[in-house]
């Protein structure tokens, strides 16, 4: 079983990226749940949505206390929540972020602390989606990212396949491909820090 | 059975239940607190997929009047709801009931106010647990789905004709997108079959009155048909849920047991904790401790002999709400669950607690400590501590 948690500021669509990637695991086989925290929503307030996927049938109906992969969909929580609180010995950290790698770093291990085995990622996914989609919805390239560092659990083509079935029930075909191109972007950029 | 497998919130399972369905009539009052089934469910009739007459109403009181009113006219009709939004049905539950309506509501169970909060408690539907209706809880967005289609049987059995709720943890499960195993639209229907109105108000060759005024010469007679008819539907349900279990492959009782014919030690929780207490069975019962859980499902009529027989070997067990019944010192299942185990000549010690409270998440260590609490009692014989509490609280 994979967990993972989420942290994103209100309207970076984690909501839509963790059920998308419980859709494409369930559709492909697998048990999984995609879980997003509701509170007062607010524009740019920190929130956090979850995942599991599993081979098993999943029956954990409670939020995620000690994930496998943490993502941070905006660098500034670095700065103002704990997000890698409870990270599992040997986790994963993908960050979206324009920043340096040592920046990066520096934040990250602060917050860590004695977790040296965690492996930590960068992409930037927000300048992906500027550039793709003209607008920053970080959500989607970051998927390519976080199939590609977690190597297997999602394969790239079921995420394409996916996200080109459900985005053309809602967008123009030039909405769709850019979306596609973004998450390919995400797929090629992401790089360990 | 080749299924069809989909990734989908409880809301979505609920909403897909009620296109296959088709219902006649939905009412609904579609501003917070209600939840997207009914907004998925109006686009099903905005596309054409269903042939319902969608009604979409002022209130929540207003939203069951129209139910009851379309149901007495003879047509097979849904809602759904939560929260405050099933606290101002109120006054029209008992009704629906009383006049045998066999209406179905969705209910995703959400905490009432003050404090302001949106998120899950049985608070709703635990406090109509008494407005006659049958009452069906559900771990998760499988179990809601199925659910839905076997209350449409439920509610309209001849022996039974009475409305049914239909509950499920608010945003946990509700929000959350899960695997579900769906059946075919033509399966469904085949399933439910056509509705066969008794004494519509529709059927104009045969006059009748409906909510005609019961004075002290009748009143009591009414209620006590009605209790009867809320008593014998146990093994209607039954028989529904073996048809059920011929279509679908998945076989559902009054209860869940998990684990507890040689357990020694259980917790009785219904809705979406009941999975995370199973997978801490699972880990438990792997270290060689005799651990079960019992999740009542039908709440309404409430299995009393069958709880009492699933119970009775236990030496001690805990009872775990998601609501509290102010100033009780018990929560309602434990009431519930005493009264059911009164008279036996050996009691399980038992314990209550209220949890999860607004959505306060509760984990799998939260469980497991409970277990431990039950491994001391069943050891020593007796309880220390306080026999009702608040799990995971600050003081």
């Amino acid at each position: 079983m994979t967990e993972i948690r989420w942290h994103a500021r209100g309207g970076q669509g984690a909501l839509l990226a963790v059920r998308t990637l419980a859709r494409v695991a369930i559709n492909h086989g697998k048990f999984a749940q995609g879980m997003p925290e509701f509170g007062a929503e607010r524009m740019g307030a920190p929130t956090r949505a979850f995942n599991r996927i599993s081979d098993k049938p999943l029956s954990l109906y409670c939020g995620i206390t000690n994930p496998d992969v943490i993502i941070v969909l905006d660098t500034t929580l670095l700065d103002a929540v704990n997000v890698t609180e409870g990270i599992r010995k040997g986790g994963t950290v993908l960050i979206n972020t324009n920043r340096s790698a040592d920046e990066i770093k520096q934040k990250v291990n602060k917050q860590i602390g004695g977790n040296a085995d965690a492996r930590i990622y960068a992409v930037d996914a927000t300048g992906i989606s500027i550039k793709e989609l003209g607008r920053p919805m970080p959500n989607t390239p970051i998927l390519g990212a976080l199939v590609k560092i977690t190597g297997g659990a999602i394969k790239m083509d079921d995420l394409l396949s996916d996200i080109k079935h459900s985005f053309s029930e809602k967008f123009p075909p030039k909405v769709v491909d850019a979306n596609l191109n973004a998450i390919k972007q995400g797929y090629e950029q992401v790089r360990p820090v | 059975m080749a299924n069809k497998i989909a990734a989908l919130t409880g809301n979505n399972a609920v909403a897909y239940a009620m296109r296959q369905i088709n219902p006649d009539v939905v009412a609904a009052y579609p501003i917070t607190p209600q939840t997207e089934a009914v907004e998925e469910f109006a686009d099903f009739v905005a596309n054409g997929l269903v042939q319902t007459e969608y009604i979409p109403v002022e209130s929540e009181h207003s939203s069951m009047s129209a139910c009851i009113g379309a149901s007495a006219a003879g047509a097979r009709v849904m809602t759904t709801t939560s929260s405050a939004g099933f606290a101002l049905m109120w006054e029209m539950l008992p009704i629906a009931a009383g006049l045998r309506t066999p209406v179905i509501m969705y209910v995703a169970n959400r905490a009432f106010s003050a404090p302001l909060n949106i998120h899950c408690s049985h608070d709703d539907t635990m406090g109509g647990r008494d407005t006659g209706w049958i009452q069906i809880y559900s771990e998760n967005a499988q179990e809601v789905y199925d659910n839905m289609i076997q209350a449409v049987r439920i509610g309209e059995h001849l022996d039974v004709r009475l409305p049914v709720m239909v509950c499920v943890d608010g945003f946990i499960i509700s929000h959350a997108v899960e695997r579900v195993e769906l059946l075919e639209d033509d399966v469904v229907r085949k399933f439910i079959g056509p509705y066969k109105a008794v004494n519509p108000l529709l059927d104009v060759s045969k006059p009748v009155t409906i909510g005609a005024i019961g004075l002290p010469d009748y009143y009591t007679e009414h209620k006590r048909q009605h209790s009867q008819a809320i008593l014998d539907a146990k093994p209607r349900i039954l028989e529904i849920a073996k048809e059920y279990a011929a279509v679908s492959g998945r076989q559902y009782g009054l209860f869940e047991s998990y684990k507890l014919s040689d357990a020694e030690v259980a917790i009785v929780i219904i809705n979406s904790a009941a999975g995370v207490a199973k997978m801490v069975i699972d880990e438990l019962r792997a270290k060689g401790h005799k651990v079960g859980l019992l999740k009542p499902r039908i709440y309404r009529p409430f299995p009393k002999e069958e709880i009492r027989d699933a119970l009775k070997h236990l030496k001690a067990v805990a009872v775990m709400d998601r609501t509290d019944a102010f100033g009780a010192g018990a929560t309602p299942t434990a009431t519930e669950v005493s009264a059911a185990l009164y008279g036996l000549p050996k009691v399980p010690l038992m314990i209550n607690y209220v949890y999860g409270l607004g959505g306060r998440d509760i984990s799998p260590a939260d469980i497991q400590g409970v277990y431990n609490r039950l491994f001391d009692i069943a050891k020593t014989g007796k309880i220390t501590g306080k026999v009702f509490d608040y799990l995971n609280v600050r003081d």
